[in-house]
């Protein structure tokens, strides 16, 4: 049914963040499931940089006109960029989920939540049973 | 519907402009402080006729049950009748102030202890405050009631609420305020509480449950003493959430079932008007158990009749344990006045009807629709019921679309997207004050677009077609918010240095 | 009486359709033991008898009709004109429900949306909701923001004393179980003494403009502290004050909230009224309750909606920061009808005759021997007066001449005792203040 873009290169969580995990950087997003399902998103709420990420903790969220889903980080860290071009255009989320619709960037000092994600195949398998 | 466009009040204001007349100053003037005293103030420049037409223009925009069948479930849009506007604009009730003595307000605290009572009986509980201002406020009142309760027992581990997923969302966020947590339970196959599940989670740090009865899919829950009994057994107490009363009026006493606590939406089940949105009053119940921890405060007798004073004496008082003040001053009096007079007009028996009455209009709507429609519990219903609004040879009609066609034929919607367990749920309460002749209209249109949708789905795409607008932007609303209509004070604008915020 | 339509004939065709014989059966479901219990109740009522008990009670009490009232402390008797009412009760207005579809709801939505503009302007504020329940729900809601902006991480709460003593009750109520340290209102002080208490674990502080004894503090160096701390200034204001006094916008407030009940809606022992709430724009995805945005239809002409909903409790259950559902409605409706007519220059009338005839009666109270009016500040519509005898005794004899005194500070403030707190609208006439004074007079040492 669905027709849903998973990268391979990319870890995904049941909460539908995307994770790409480069060294001790990590960039979050969204998946373009879950911004399918969200439909039109009008507003981004973005962490500070700076700010302490616990895994398994909200920090930020996403709306649509009709929805709001909690932004939940798979990893721990502090956040060293966020991706501000979404407070003035949302929805880069929308169109280029994986690209330009990126939302935080982390310095994982605990990467360990890392391990229970989904590859690309799992979750697009995920994907269809829901 | 009026559909010509009509100005913002400040489009049509003129400067010099005066709607009102005022008496001249009578005292000597004292000095207006400069410093203090604010140079701009940019409200309409407006004539008295011209506020009157802007209004009324704007009024003819709205459907209303004073102009329209509204049938929207959970809300019980039942007639609102005039009298009661009358009572509650008598000038002894209107212009009185709220911080009266309580010797000269003796009118005002019998007529809110005498509804306390009247509503104590009607829902069998032994104490009731008029205080919270909606049932919103009720529902926080009555779940911090119960926290409080465990807490005075030294039983602090009681942190977990029971909500089914068939709930209002007033429900959970409410748990969350009082700072519990809620725990979700899901519904069997007939829309009941899942038994099994409500067992499994039923254990020591229940501190109660929240149900509405009955429930958001308008059935009346069979297994509704053992719930109770289940919770209760477990050492948690049990809240039900009034929404829904107009089908329980004089059928069933939420108190006798066991219930701790309930709220009352006198806006729903006791005609209070919604006033497009409030005001209300969320009135609450409670039994032995839980009535020294009602808000404050609430009309009492404090000396009875007697040789000295033929009439007792009432006063405010706040109960003992009582979880605290919700708003200023006594709730929401004026709601308080047109329950009472509503109340006296019914007298027990004709409550009882309201009811009968109420549940017999959901019945027929059900029982003449459900072959078009797919109404998903489909047994003998409460006072609302759910059906769905889709097809599968109708790809593409969403409840949505439904709801919209309505408007051409001049019926307000059902609720619709609610409860969220039915897959374009159209929850549909007629109340008891709608005549046959309104429902069979209603019964045919809804047929006719359950044709259309077949037929014709462009018809329902587009709807609405004759509405004073048509479908709106809503993501261009909360993208490019805009919220008021004024431009930025001059004070803003000179000032380079606003007030800085961190 | 009964409101409910049907005939006979019609219910037993209802049955027959349903395929039931009465309409008891329809109640199976409820557990027999329970079903159809004894309603000890009075009999129905005529319409003519409903009057005649209602209008007992109503006269059973003393109210504005028949007395003059110098009574204020969180509710005033202001002059509302004839239009308000009327508007009111279009039915068109008072029988519709929430604006949940926008289409046929244009005029509740156009008339909230214009609320919000008008409180913007009283306020000096960005963006207001479509209302609270009350002032004191709008300053506990504040207080969920205020927590909210500052992440959860700040747990102190500053309250000044000048704060209505029931507000500040409900935002302990509110918040009784969020842990937060809710201090400053034990002692009356300063602006800048309760400055003093602001640090860096403070998300807000809060003050009364004017403040509950009717005087106009200095909350710019209030605000500039707070903002020095990281923390917000939320002001809770009078908004017939703010037709004359400096917006709190302008003071460097980032919250302004308050209870509108002064703008045309009437006294009814204490509710219906309605709560405004005004903030800065970086907050308005905090803020709890209905908020209406301009939009456009499909075919591009200008609409009204309600925005912002993914914060709100349908949407977010268990997620969301308050059970709000509706507004006051109507009562936002009132107030916005009230300052449509009133105006620019109708609403700063009412305020200065408001100033001028408070400021009158306390310069005669200055020549009354055993009386003293607090000036330490200046004042907007109430005063407060130190009498020579308990304010209990003066009001008794006040009552008999027909007048309702200010209420008792004492009460409330036990620093105050036989401190009498008045208040003065545009509704009371020089002779009524001359009566008052009169009488205060002849009792103060009877």
């Amino acid at each position: 049914m669905g027709n849903w873009k998973t990268p391979e290169t990319l870890k995904y969580a049941k909460s539908d963040e995307w994770l790409l995990l480069e060294g001790e950087t990590a960039t979050l997003g969204v998946s373009d499931y879950a911004q399918d399902q969200l439909n039109d998103i009008v507003f981004v709420e973005l962490p500070s940089v700076g700010d302490q990420i616990s895994a398994g903790d909200a920090f930020g969220n996403v709306e649509s006109v009709k929805a709001a889903s909690d932004l939940i980080s798979p990893v721990s860290g502090t956040v060293t960029e966020v991706n501000s071009a979404l407070e003035g255009t949302p929805e880069l989320l929308n169109s280029d989920p994986y690209g330009k619709g990126w939302i935080v960037k982390i310095a994982v000092s605990d990467a360990s939540g890392a391990a229970g994600l989904m590859d690309a195949a799992a979750y697009s398998a995920f994907c269809e049973t829901r | 519907m009026n559909n010509t466009p009509e100005s913002l009040i400040y489009e049509i204001s003129v400067p010099g402009r005066v709607g009102v007349n005022l008496p001249d100053c009578d005292v000597p003037k004292a000095r207006l402080p400069a410093e203090l005293t604010r140079d701009e103030l940019d409200l309409p420049e407006v004539s008295e006729l011209q506020v009157v037409r802007h209004f009324v223009n704007l009024s003819q925009k709205n459907m209303a049950i004073d102009r329209n069948f509204y049938p929207l479930g959970s809300c019980t849009m039942k007639y609102n009748p005039k009298l009661n506007e009358d009572m509650a604009r008598l000038t002894g009730f209107a212009q009185l102030h709220p911080l009266t003595d309580e010797a000269g307000a003796q009118g005002a605290l019998a007529l809110m202890h005498t509804l306390q009572e009247w509503l104590a009986e009607i829902a069998g509980f032994t104490g009731c405050s008029m205080a919270p201002a909606a049932g919103a406020q009720g529902e926080l009142a009555g779940i911090l009631m119960i926290r409080a309760f465990h807490r005075d027992r030294g039983d602090e581990k009681r942190t977990k609420i029971l909500v089914p997923n068939s709930a209002h969302g007033t429900n959970p966020a409410t748990v969350t305020m009082a700072g519990l947590t809620a725990v979700e339970l899901p519904s069997d196959n007939r829309g009941n509480v899942d038994l099994e599940a409500l067992r499994a989670a039923c254990d020591d740090t229940i501190a109660g449950m929240m149900i509405t009865v009955p429930s958001t899919l308008g059935l009346f829950d069979s297994n509704i003493v053992e719930i109770i009994q289940l919770v209760h057994e477990c050492g948690g107490l049990m809240y039900m959430d009034g929404a829904n009363m107009n089908s329980l009026l004089g059928i069933v006493k939420p108190g006798e079932l066991g219930f701790d606590v309930m709220h009352y939406n006198l806006h729903k089940t006791f005609s209070t008007p919604h006033g497009g949105g409030g005001p209300g009053c969320g009135a609450v119940g409670a039994n032995d158990r839980l009535k020294d921890y009602l808000p404050g405060p609430i009309s009492a007798i404090v000396e009875p009749a007697g040789e000295k004073n033929p009439a007792p004496l009432y006063g405010l008082v706040t109960p003992v344990r009582s979880i605290g003040r919700l708003k200023a001053f006594q709730g929401n009096f004026g709601m308080h006045v047109r329950a009472y007079a509503y109340i006296a007009a019914y007298g027990g028996e004709g409550l009882r009807d309201v009811s009968k009455y109420a549940v017999l209009n959901a019945n027929y709507v059900r029982a003449s629709l459900n072959d078009v429609y797919t109404v998903p519990y489909d047994r003998y219903c409460a006072h609302e019921f759910v059906m769905e609004g889709h097809w599968k040879d109708a790809p593409g009609i969403h409840a949505l679309d439904i709801a919209k066609r309505l408007m051409d034929y001049n019926f307000h919607p059902p609720t619709n997207y609610f409860p969220l367990i039915v897959p374009e749920a159209l929850l549909i309460e007629p109340t008891e004050t709608e005549d046959k002749a309104t429902l069979d209209a209603f019964i045919e249109v809804m047929r006719k677009i359950a044709a259309e949708a077949k037929s014709q789905p462009d018809l329902l795409h587009d709807a609405p077609h004759d509405a004073p607008v048509g479908r709106v932007d809503e993501v261009r609303a909360a993208k490019q918010l805009m919220l008021c209509c004024r431009p930025e004070p001059d004070w803003r604008r000179s000032k380079a240095d606003a007030p800085a915020t961190t | 009486m009964s409101y409910i339509p049907h005939t006979d004939a019609e219910r037993e065709q209802m049955l027959a359709a349903i395929g039931a014989k009465t309409i008891e059966e329809l109640f199976d479901a409820v557990p027999e033991q329970y079903r159809f219990p004894a309603m000890n109740l009075p009999k129905a009522l005529s319409e003519m008898d409903i009057v005649a008990e209602m209008q007992a009670l109503s006269e059973a009490n003393d109210h504005a009709g028949d007395f003059a009232i110098f009574r204020g402390a969180g509710a005033y008797h202001h002059f509302v004109p004839s239009v308000v009412n009327h508007m009111l009760l279009r039915g068109e207005f008072y029988t519709a429900y929430t604006p949940y579809q926008p289409e046929v709801s244009q005029g509740t939505l156009q008339a909230i949306y214009e609320y919000q503009s008008m409180l913007c302007q009283l306020t000096g504020m960005d963006a207001a909701n479509a209302s609270h329940y009350d002032g004191a729900t709008s300053l506990a809601e504040a207080v969920t923001v205020a927590q909210e902006v500052a992440r959860h991480k700040r747990r102190k709460i500053v309250l000044s004393a000048g704060i209505h003593p029931q507000y500040r009750e409900v935002v302990r109520t509110y918040h009784q179980w969020a842990n937060l340290d809710i201090v400053g209102d034990e002692a009356v002080r300063s602006a800048a003494d309760l400055g003093a208490l602001i640090d860096d674990q403070t998300s807000m502080v809060a003050v009364a403009y004017p403040n509950y004894f009717g005087q106009v503090e200095d909350i710019v160096a209030l605000a500039a502290t707070a903002h020095e701390k990281g923390a917000l200034l939320v002001v809770v204001a009078n908004p017939m004050a703010l037709a004359l006094l400096k917006s709190p916008g302008e003071l460097g407030a980032d919250i302004v909230v308050g209870e509108g009940q002064p703008l045309g809606i009437p006294l009814s022992y204490g509710g219906p009224y309605v709560g405004f709430f005004a903030c800065r724009e970086e907050y308005v995805r905090r803020i709890a309750g209905r908020i209406v945005g301009e939009t456009i239809d499909k075919e591009g002409r200008r609409a009204f909606v309600m925005t912002l909903r993914p914060r709100e409790q349908d949407i977010r259950r268990e997620k969301a920061t308050s059970n709000i559902c509706t507004n006051q409605g109507l009562m936002a409706l009132a107030a916005t009808v009230y300052l449509s007519l009133m105006g620019k220059t109708g609403l700063r009338h009412a305020a200065e005759l408001c100033y001028h005839k408070a400021h009158y009666l306390a310069d005669q109270l200055d020549d009354l021997i055993g009386y003293r009016v607090d000036r330490s500040l200046p004042f907007f519509n109430e005063i407060v007066v130190k009498c020579p005898r308990s304010v209990d005794h003066l009001n008794a004899a006040l009552s008999k001449r027909g007048i309702i005194g200010g209420i008792d500070l004492g009460k409330d403030y036990p620093h105050l005792q036989d401190h009498m707190l008045l208040c003065v609208t545009e509704l009371n006439r020089k002779r009524e203040i001359d009566t008052l004074v009169e009488v205060l007079k002849e009792v103060r040492y009877e």
